[in-house]
């Protein structure tokens, strides 16, 4: 795409103040996002990726919280910007959905009321125009009866209904960005299924932008066209989500990827990475993922940069001499 | 063939809703064999009732009707002294490793509880089988002393590993034992349950939610769905060849981290959601949301029957219906 991009995160710093010191949570994140891009991001728990989408919004404790590095959107940046000019972003320009709907919606005011207070806030209209708003958008998201929905509260709906219901909130002002943590990870697989649809037939529809926060690399997979893996706060891999799976270039993209079940005989072992991450007290100088890597050397203790080689960022001194297997099984990379 | 060491027969599990005007199905005859050694995986969605047949395997639920025979016995035709004598061999172990330890408790007091209660020999004795156990599962003894704060979820769940090796089990009930954990933690886990499998012979009863997990794990793999099974078979044959619609939409719907042009060219996407327990559709209870269901399937309950040496369906169309839904025409055929 040619056009500028939608959301351009640069060196992107999360610090937070703890007893008197401060620990770095994320280390310079730099991505973007372009129009109507699906861009997922995975990583494991404590990666950093839930904080990155949380901080975007300004929705991390502003007390406690330091926040550098840039994060343009529609010629303003995001960090740092006044609450009262957040608040025209904040489901206008761009929504959040959560993995819990359960938590993410109030339990004690109707569905109704909770797409209401959204359509209030951003459009000149009246109660009644609000509420057949409401109704539309929960239409448009495929809940059946949705005017029966409309003022039902949270917990007389089933796990599927409320991320509907959630969705339907998220993109009632149809933003130009929304922001997804986890957001089927509660799910069964076969609703798990209607959400991912539902989402990418109202992203393709309304022209809204992703950026998909999951663990789940068979998600991503299936929704979105560029892949950004983290760990322990950083950025390490950047790439076309086909080319990612095909032929990850950082250890941990791969190590994730052949760790699922479905690359190994029945019954046999599966390869894991051993170790853990570093915790944010002591993160090493050099590379973050050096200590549990199977192709480490010297080089790896100095601190790594990440590199663009055509679409495929990596951070990663040893990306060009390094092969590593990806998502496909054997039979399938010959084939 | 050896005897099973769980067998269950038209179990039945039901509990009045809080107004006591109706019940809730959550298992609604079920019957399948467990042999030793084997690890039986039970997949189903939320509400399918798995776990409630998971605890009634190791009587922490009473059936309302049918039967369990651990080794052969119903325990609940058991006097109580001789039932808690037995039951030791049955344990269970459960998805969220948090939940399942006390908070005041060490690591190494949480390991030994299951031997404090049997009362088996003297608390040094205890102490040191827990501490055995602690670095079998793959821990430091250090690690004793500590409290699950300051653990890890993957460690926590190693610990209620340690607690029920403790008591030598023979069968082990894993609900949703890895949905908790994060994906390389996760094969860890998976590759300790096989290494303890061989090592103690241990029998499993696998319950989960995850595909790709249960076809790694299992031998066997039953397909639950709304408090009865839909199909039961060997892990490669339901994984590659599913004669049930349910068993091919799950397949179907699990999303699998291939690029595009690799991928299943169509899924199979179901509609609506897994119906009420108390009010379960007639006949076949997939059928709400069967893409080939027929008239036959609201009126006739399909029969449980072994459709090819060792596999079972209940489907009045298993076998006939392949990936794509059937068009009317070619149905009638097949009823004529």
């Amino acid at each position: 795409m040619s056009d500028a991009p939608l959301l351009d995160v640069r060196g992107l710093g999360i610090s937070f103040l703890i007893g008197g010191g401060s620990v770095q949570a994320t280390q310079d994140v730099s991505f973007s996002v372009q129009p109507g891009e699906r861009v997922g991001i995975v990583g494991e728990s404590g990666c950093g990726k839930t904080i990155t989408g949380l901080s975007l919004l300004g929705l991390l404790p502003r007390a406690t919280t330091r926040v550098a590095g840039q994060a343009m959107f529609e010629g303003e940046n995001l960090v740092g910007l006044p609450l009262s000019r957040m608040r025209h972003v904040r489901g206008r320009k761009i929504s959040m959905i959560f993995q819990e709907p359960m938590s993410a919606l109030d339990p004690v005011f109707t569905i109704g009321q909770q797409i209401g207070e959204t359509i209030l806030t951003h459009f000149k209209v009246d109660k009644k125009q609000a509420r057949e708003r409401a109704i539309e958008a929960l239409a448009s998201v495929g809940i059946p009866s949705p005017a029966r929905v409309h003022d039902s509260y949270p917990h007389q709906l089933s796990g599927g209904m409320r991320q509907r219901a959630m969705i339907a909130i998220a993109l009632v002002c149809e933003p130009k960005l929304l922001i997804a943590d986890e957001p089927t990870t509660a799910l069964d697989v076969t609703i798990q299924a209607q959400i991912i649809d539902l989402l990418m037939e109202l992203s393709a529809k309304q022209g809204t932008a992703l950026l998909f926060i999951t663990h789940d690399l068979g998600v991503i997979a299936e929704t979105c066209t560029r892949m950004i893996t983290m760990y322990a706060g950083q950025v390490v891999e950047d790439a076309p989500v086909d080319s990612a799976l095909v032929r990850p270039r950082h250890p941990y993209t791969s190590g994730l990827l052949r760790s699922l079940p479905r690359l190994s005989a029945r019954g046999a072992v599966l390869p894991s990475i051993a170790g853990r991450v570093p915790t944010l007290r002591d993160m090493p100088t050099g590379c973050r993922f050096a200590e549990r890597c199977a192709h480490r050397q010297k080089a790896c203790a100095a601190p790594q940069v990440i590199e663009q080689a055509g679409a495929h960022s990596v951070r990663c001194w040893r990306q060009t001499d390094l092969v590593l297997p990806g998502a496909l099984t054997d039979r399938e990379a010959a084939a | 063939m050896s005897a099973p060491i769980v067998s269950v027969q038209d179990l039945r599990i039901h509990f009045p809703t809080q107004d006591r005007r109706e019940t809730v199905k959550a298992v609604d005859g079920v019957s399948f064999d467990v042999l030793p050694g084997e690890t039986f995986g039970i997949i189903g969605e939320s509400g399918s009732g798995k776990s409630t047949l998971g605890r009634a395997v190791v009587c922490l639920l009473k059936p309302t009707a049918g039967q369990v025979k651990l080794g052969g016995i119903d325990p609940y035709s058991l006097p109580s002294a001789e039932l808690r004598r037995r039951r030791r061999a049955f344990q269970i172990i459960f998805q969220d490793p948090n939940a399942a330890l006390n908070p005041r408790m060490s690591v190494l007091d949480s390991i030994r509880e299951p031997l404090d209660i049997i009362g088996e020999g003297s608390r040094a004795d205890r102490s040191r089988i827990a501490q055995e156990m602690l670095e079998r599962v793959g821990l430091r003894p250090e690690f004793g002393l500590r409290y699950p704060h300051e653990l890890s979820g993957g460690q926590k769940q190693r610990i209620n590993i340690a607690r029920v090796l403790t008591v030598r089990p023979s069968v082990i009930v894993c609900d949703e034992v890895v949905a908790a954990l994060d994906v390389s933690i996760r094969a860890d886990i998976l590759n300790l349950f096989a290494e303890l499998q061989r090592e103690f012979g241990l029998t499993y009863l696998f319950i989960t939610h995850d595909l790709g997990v249960v076809s790694h794990v299992s031998s066997r793999i039953a397909v639950m769905y709304l408090g009865k099974f839909m199909e039961l078979g060997p892990a490669e044959e339901i994984a590659e060849r599913p004669l049930h619609p349910y068993t091919q939409a799950l397949l179907s719907a699990e999303p699998i981290p291939l690029p595009s042009s690799m991928r299943a060219t169509r899924r199979i996407i179901l509609q609506g959601e897994i119906p009420s327990p108390t009010n379960p559709p007639s006949g076949c209870r997939f059928r709400t949301r069967c893409p080939f269901a027929q008239a036959v399937c609201a009126s006739e309950m399909p029969a449980w029957r072994e459709a090819a040496p060792g596999r079972f369906v209940a489907c009045h169309f298993a076998g006939e219906v392949t990936g794509h839904p059937i068009d009317a025409h070619k149905t009638k055929e097949a009823i004529a």
